[in-house]
């Protein structure tokens, strides 16, 4: 959205909004596989991720950041893009350990997907089995440059690609009866 | 004419002071937490950035028009509670629009805030939220009695419904509020612990049990205006009591100290509690604080 018609007016403009957006990340954290028991000690005294401004969000409306820590099921998938498609723009997804990049240890599973990418657009891995609190801060770390650089908008992205997106969902969510969402 | 210039600049004013030094509280309060809690924290100013990004966040949420409405009626009744309080003791900017009922007319305005809230909650459909206006409403019903009971005997004692008069007998004796009526004074300062929400009175937002309560359906731009109401609220509050009780204040400086520590009381107590349920909060409030107010009122009268 422009706000002003000048483009170097605009640049700032853009600047601050992505200094306070990168500087205020509001974390829905789906605590999906075994990754979630990383996220206590990140956010307490011990790595207080609080430093950089990030901040437990209670509900998806008010969380910019979506953190997938671990395996999806295809059950849990469903309520991941549910959560997802309900937060608000701009937002962003780190996924958490290997599970969500190609499959982890569960690539032959039955029952979980492989690569989250294909599903919902996500914007900073952090790899490892499972990451210890020093990587879950180093990648919020990424996401803020990122932001900063104003290439993190990936929920653009996510409309503007719905379809293939909901091709590949609907592949794997066989009792698809989600409602629409007017994000 | 100069008048109306003066009343509308000093508005303007008192609405961006209000809002700064309510924020800038905010985050102070969030870094004396993490200190307690043996973190670092955040920066005392982080609450800015997180207005600022909830701002520039796209918002499409719509649920009807009452949820459009309700952070504009937290927002109005914040404005409208701070505007008719005097900021400043004999200040040229900061009187606003303060009259001689103000006491009486705040006390019938301040619950509208809350109350407009519980309509747009309420519309979200949202469990949580409803569940946190009940809450909320009920925790209301609690600590408006103490409250209402000391402010109604500081107008007994001192046959008068002013704030201004009130901070004008306090300077003339010298003698504050808090000791001509102590238990007045008590039992509002429990009412307070009501009023801002920290634990043990967090029933209604709830961390952890009620993902937020009312405002769990409203993200973006809603929950900015949110939050800033909620801070110009806050400082609104404070400076009602610094006027009632502790003799108001001549200038920035002295009410930026007397606010601020009468602020850390709720929130330093709260640090050190866990949550009550409902039914104990509603009661906590009907006790000590209750009795208290009965005893400000004789005192008052004799
Ligand atoms: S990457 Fe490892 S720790 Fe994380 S969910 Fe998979 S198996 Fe668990």
């Amino acid at each position: 959205m422009n706000i002003v018609k000048d483009k170097k007016s605009q640049h700032i403009v853009d600047y601050i909004k992505e200094f306070a957006r990168k500087n205020s990340l509001f974390v829905m954290a789906y605590g999906t596989g075994c990754g979630a028991i990383e996220i206590p000690p990140t956010m307490t005294s011990r790595y207080d991720a609080e430093r950089f401004g990030i901040r437990g969000a209670a509900t998806p409306r008010q969380a910019d950041v979506l953190l997938i820590t671990g395996y999806l099921a295809v059950k849990t998938l469903k309520r991941v893009i549910r959560v997802y498609e309900q937060m608000q723009d701009p937002k962003y997804i780190i996924a958490f350990g290997s599970c969500t990049i190609n499959g982890g240890m569960y690539f032959d599973s039955y029952n979980t997907i492989n690569a989250l990418d294909r599903y919902v657009p996500v914007d900073v891995y952090i790899n490892g089995c499972m990451p210890r609190p020093e990587a879950v801060i180093e990648g919020f770390v990424a996401l803020q440059e990122k932001i900063q650089r104003g290439d993190a908008d990936n929920g653009k992205k996510y409309q503007e690609n719905i379809d293939w997106y909901r091709e590949n969902q609907m592949k794997v969510i066989k009792n698809w009866n989600m409602p629409d969402y007017n994000w | 004419m100069e008048d109306i210039i003066y009343k509308i600049l000093g508005a303007i004013l008192t609405i961006i002071t209000a809002f700064v030094v309510g924020i800038t509280y905010g985050g102070l309060t969030r870094k004396v937490i993490a200190r307690v809690q043996n973190r670092v924290g955040p920066k005392f100013y982080q609450n800015f950035f997180d207005v600022l990004k909830l701002l520039s966040k796209r918002t499409a949420i719509n649920h009807g028009v009452m949820q459009h409405f309700a952070p504009m009626f937290i927002f109005t009744s914040a404005v409208t509670v701070l505007m008719f309080i005097p900021i400043l003791h004999d200040g040229l900017f900061f009187s606003n629009f303060s009259f001689h009922g103000d006491l009486i007319f705040l006390l019938y305005i301040m619950p509208f805030g809350p109350l407009g809230m519980a309509l747009g909650a309420g519309q979200t459909g949202n469990p949580n939220s409803a569940i946190g206006v009940t809450r909320g409403l009920s925790q209301m019903v609690g600590f408006e009695i103490p409250f209402v009971l000391s402010l109604v005997a500081l107008m007994v004692q001192f046959e008068t419904t002013s704030v201004t008069e009130i901070v004008n007998i306090q300077v003339e004796s010298g003698v504050w509020m808090i000791f001509s009526n102590p238990f007045a004074f008590l039992a509002a300062l429990f009412a307070m612990f009501g009023m801002f929400r920290y634990a043990p009175f967090d029933i209604v937002g709830a961390p952890a049990e009620l993902a937020s309560g009312p405002a769990s359906e409203f993200g973006g731009k809603y929950l900015a205006i949110m939050m800033s109401s909620s801070s110009i609220f806050t400082f609104a509050k404070l400076v009602l009591y610094v006027n009632l009780f502790f003799g108001g204040a001549e200038n920035l400086v002295e009410l930026l100290i007397k606010t601020f520590i009468l602020y850390m009381v709720p929130v330093v107590y709260g640090l050190v509690s866990p949550r009550y349920r409902t039914e104990q909060s509603i009661t906590y409030f009907w006790k000590w604080p209750l009795a208290l107010g009965v005893i400000g009122m004789i005192w008052a009268i004799i």
